[in-house]
């Protein structure tokens, strides 16, 4: 492998069920900035049957160069088909940088085509740059749920991979006019499609509800909560400022609300502009999942809970006192 | 004090501990107040082979005796003793079978019964016929390959939940006491049908049922041991399960114990920890020197047991005969006394460790968000069930006029 | 069904400590214990064995006392377990651990064929879910990451709900495949009496990267692609504001007006 051979920073917009992940602009935004520090283009790459119509999209919010790859048998996501496209579209086109959203999917997709590659990945970064001296990608990542930074390199082999934590960056603005070449790639779908697993159904949220990682405003509960019923008072809290529910760990433990709702190291991340933290003492496992918050609110009993340190604003209280007076002063 | 004499009572010890801290106690407000049965705990407990430990190995189970069985018990009621009766009373209602059953009737029960798949009850108690089991009621009528059961159990634990019942009738309801048998009777054989569900005090995630026989037909195989000799087996059962009962009484004042101290330390008033307030600290001195003693007690008579009861169960293996057989072969020593003493000394233990520790931790004590009145209404049971304390009183002056008796007048 | 769990010791993740000033993990004090993701993973291998018949083997790299961790897995129900400890596997990152996984899972297949491998999510010290999914690249073999539910065991395929952000997808699997769950799959449960005896005396069949025949110019510190170039302790600011009233009635008035002033509802 000649490293020198590799140009251009890539991204991969991840696009199911006929929408754009919000993460492929915080990729742009990512990508851009690492683009124009090497000199390079901007490409981002698209899977899936019938995404053609996001390529301007992505052009406008800063791709240079977007690779489609459009076709039925990419129409679900299933992980050797798209390692092994993207593999071969990394081999023919031979990028330096290549990042992918660390969401469910781009955990495994990265992590599979890492290998089918041959390089390295570094898994779930918040922050990425270009060091100066040697052109290398450094991809910082929070590890020890949070309670260490590790700045990772991948010095021999290219691309230099890394899945970013959605949210870890701002999305990139449209901006109007903004021109750019898109390259469809012309596949034989079958040699990639493996014959050993297969679709067979997607199940929407029953919950319904607005998906945590797309909320504005979320209204968090921890023990304090104390039940089942609790939630129902945060929810109405989030449906009142048009946000979502979320929870720490202890509240999902004990069965009071669904896991997909958990916020911290061993649930979802979220970056939303208002965080209601109640009841949630704000153990580091769950800050790690909540700390990029613009504004954080903790409402709780404790005036020592770690929360109301980390918090923008803290109220000692009884969120069950509290978030009722508070729900009738937003009537 | 841990008694654990080997690594497998040991690892007892530790696998019920686990059990308690990570299962048990995250479910025990809520399944109490809801009053209901738990099948997730069920579960767990099958999974982490809690129904076996006192069978052998031949059927699936640990190989453990009496001692693993009460300190089984110990520890899960220390968390919960409701909960903690899913294994306790299907040993309860096994430990008859398994004393009187024949090698085919082992060989049938014992593998689902140490995995867990089935659960067994104990029925004795009637409406009429408590403390005075002699008065029971329920006939079981010889015809053909079957008998016809009929009659009425109250007050039975994990009922309408187990699968299988060991139960006392009348064989022979014109030869009175003599004519006690045992059945075991299945869950779903026609003409068995479950009555009221009771409300309890304590133990309130453990179901208790009437039990109704109409007409039940209950093929003839599932006598136990020969017709006539149900209280003879009952006495042997009462026996070797009184000392769980005595366990447990230990365990639930031990659990009084681990939420009382923990608080005396850290409640303030008057300007200092409770607990040093000497009047209340010598009063949990006590408490913690009776709950010892009681413990004590118990598993000096086990493993005193177990040097009996594990060789008779190895013999009676080998022989393809019933364990009880193998018992009276080596027979030293009636156990009923000392089973009668635990009982009476530690279910009294517990009733007052968790009385006197409601007292000293005072108001929040009485609250139930504060798992402290549940150890009080939960001990009392351990004074009447299996016997009430006066029962106990009695198995003790009997025993004791026999033996003073067979002295002679020497003195 | 002969499956093989992914486990790997790990700090206990309530006492991690970090020195501010090295950036280095005080391993002094810190008790180390089975990745807690992977309880999950060892939980359904001995589910599904339970429920279909086979075994479980479980295969973890480190160091020699990363043992502790396998005799664990024997008390939690597995039947065979296996330990790659070699000093060439040191300090291997993400690509080269999933590489020698994937060469002792190997040697267990050719010692009894290998149906189904699962992992768990992540660890909770590198966290990066990479495992899973790169075993079954080096294996050339299906996988599902985020396997919240085991639908159906079939005779030739397993069908397994993964979880999506905005749902779950279903997804079936040929053997052998590779799975990486997440803590929604199960409750584990604890370990039994017999199992705590069992670890005690189970035999933990240690091999060296020779042993499995793994290339070691793929594996170690040296050799893997990634590397660590710099750690350090994050910051944390501390300014909040204290939301005041003389109850709980008035903090919520108060807090809906700076709320609302700052323009954040």
């Amino acid at each position: 492998m000649n490293i020198k051979d590799y140009k251009n920073v890539w991204i991969f917009a991840q696009a199911q069920r006929g929408k754009l992940s919000p993460t492929a602009y915080e990729l742009l935004t990512a990508g851009r900035k690492l683009a124009d520090d090497l000199h390079e283009k901007l490409c981002a790459v698209l899977l899936g049957h019938n995404v053609q119509n996001f390529a301007q999209d992505l052009i406008s919010h800063g791709a240079d160069v977007v690779y489609v790859c459009d076709d039925p048998a990419l129409e679900n996501y299933m992980d050797d088909t798209y390692a092994r496209v993207l593999a071969e579209l990394v081999a023919q086109y031979k990028p330096n940088k290549f990042l992918i959203p660390a969401t469910n999917m781009g955990r495994s997709l990265s992590a599979k085509t890492a290998v089918f590659v041959g390089t390295g990945l570094t898994a779930d970064a918040t922050d990425v740059t270009i060091n100066p001296a040697d052109g290398q990608l450094h991809a910082t990542r929070p590890t020890f749920g949070g309670n260490l930074m590790a700045t990772i390199t991948c010095a021999k082999t290219r691309p230099e991979m890394c899945s970013l934590r959605p949210m870890a960056y701002e999305k990139a603005p449209a901006q109007t006019g903004r021109k750019g070449e898109v390259i469809a790639f012309k596949f034989d779908a079958t040699k990639y499609v493996s014959p050993l697993a297969k679709f067979v159904e997607f199940i929407q949220s029953k919950e319904g509800g607005l998906d945590l990682s797309e909320a504005e405003v979320i209204v968090a509960g921890g023990r304090g909560v104390g039940s089942k019923d609790g939630f129902k008072l945060l929810e109405k809290l989030a449906t009142r400022l048009g946000g979502a529910v979320g929870a720490s760990r202890g509240p999902v433990d004990s069965g009071w609300i669904d896991y997909r709702y958990q916020i911290g190291l061993t649930g979802r991340t979220v970056k939303p502009k208002l965080y209601i933290a109640c009841g949630i003492s704000g153990q580091i496992q769950h800050m790690a999942g909540m700390s990029g918050a613009n504004v954080i609110v903790a409402i709780n009993k404790d005036p020592n809970a770690p929360i109301m340190k980390a918090a923008h604003f803290a109220l000692e209280g009884d969120l069950h006192e509290v978030i009722p007076a508070m729900l009738e002063v937003l009537h | 004090m841990d008694y654990a004499i080997n690594e497998m009572e040991q690892e007892v010890l530790n696998a019920t501990r686990e059990l308690a801290q990570k299962k048990l106690k995250p479910l025990r407000a809520e399944m109490d107040a809801k009053e209901t049965f738990s099948k997730e705990m069920y579960e767990e407990y099958r999974k982490s082979g809690m129904f076996g430990l006192w069978l052998p190995e031949e059927y699936g189970g640990l190989g453990g005796g009496i001692t693993c069985l009460a300190m089984a018990f110990e520890e899960l009621s220390r968390a919960c003793a409701g909960l903690a009766l899913t294994p306790g009373t299907s040993a309860l209602g096994a430990i008859p079978m398994f004393l009187a059953a024949t090698k085919e009737q082992r060989e049938k029960w014992c593998p689902d019964l140490a995995s867990g798949k089935k659960l067994w009850a104990f029925a004795l108690t009637e409406p009429e016929a408590g403390s005075d089991a002699t008065a029971l009621k329920t006939t079981a009528i010889k015809d053909g390959d079957f008998y016809v059961v009929n009659g009425t159990k109250h007050f039975i634990s994990t009922g309408k939940e187990a699968d299988f019942y060991t139960v006392a009738v009348n064989t022979n309801p014109a030869r009175g006491p003599r004519g006690i048998s045992l059945l075991v009777i299945e869950k779903g054989t026609p003409g068995f049908s479950f009555g009221k569900k009771e409300e309890k005090m304590g133990i309130r995630t453990n179901p208790t049922y009437e039990l109704i026989f109409e007409n039940v037909r209950v093929p003839k195989e599932n006598l136990l041991g020969s017709e006539g000799r149900g209280l003879l087996y009952l006495q042997e059962t009462l026996d070797y399960s009184r000392p769980g009962v005595a366990a447990q009484a230990v365990g639930i004042a031990q659990g009084a114990l681990d939420t009382t101290i923990p608080y005396l330390r850290t409640r303030k008033q008057f300007g200092q920890p409770i607990i040093t307030f000497q009047a209340l600290g010598h009063k949990v001195a006590e408490l913690a020197a009776k709950t010892e003693a009681g413990r004590a007690l118990v598993y000096n008579l086990t493993h005193r047991m177990d040097t009996e009861f594990l060789p008779a169960v190895k013999n009676a293996l080998a022989n393809g005969t019933p364990v009880h057989d193998e018992l009276k072969k080596l027979k030293g020593e009636r156990w009923t006394k000392y089973s009668a003493e635990a009982k009476l000394f530690c279910s009294n233990v517990a009733m007052e460790v968790a009385d006197e520790c409601v007292t000293l931790c005072g108001g929040i004590a009485y609250m139930r968000d504060f798992p402290l009145e549940k150890y009080m209404r939960d001990a009392k049971i351990t004074q009447i069930y299996e016997g009430t304390v006066h029962i106990q009183k009695n198995e003790i002056l009997t025993a004791l006029i026999k033996e003073y008796a067979a002295k002679g007048d020497e003195e | 069904m002969h499956i093989v769990a992914c486990v790997k010791q790990t700090p206990k993740s309530d006492n991690v400590k970090i020195d501010p000033a090295t950036g280095c993990l005080i391993r002094s004090g810190t008790e180390s214990a089975m990745n807690p993701f992977d309880e999950f993973a060892l939980e359904e291998a001995v589910t599904l064995k339970e429920q279909v018949g086979g075994k479980v083997s479980v295969i973890t790299m480190g160091p020699p006392q990363a043992e502790a961790v396998l005799r664990d897995s024997i008390a939690r129900g597995a039947d065979e377990v296996f330990q790659l400890g070699d000093r060439a596997f040191a300090g291997s990152d993400t690509w080269s651990t999933s590489y020698a996984l994937s060469k002792g899972i190997e040697k267990i297949n050719s010692l009894q064929r290998v149906d189904l491998i699962i992992c768990g999510k992540q660890t909770n010290d590198s966290d990066t879910g990479h495992i899973g999914p790169q075993i079954s690249a080096w294996l050339k073999i299906p996988n599902a990451a985020f396997v919240k539910k085991v639908v159906r065991v079939n005779e030739k395929s397993i069908v397994v709900e993964r979880l999506t952000e905005d749902g779950s997808e279903v997804v079936e699997l040929n053997y052998p495949c590779v799975l990486s769950v997440v803590k929604e799959i199960n409750k584990p449960r604890v370990r039994s009496v017999k199992g705590r005896m069992q670890a005690k005396r189970a035999t933990v069949t240690v091999w060296t990267a020779d042993d499995v025949q793994a290339d070691k110019t793929m594996l170690g510190i040296n050799n893997c692609p990634t590397r660590v170039v710099k750690s350090f302790v994050p910051k944390r600011e501390v300014n909040a504001t204290i939301v005041a009233g003389a109850n709980g009635k008035e903090k919520a008035v108060k807090l809906v007006e700076l709320l609302k002033e700052n323009n954040y509802i």
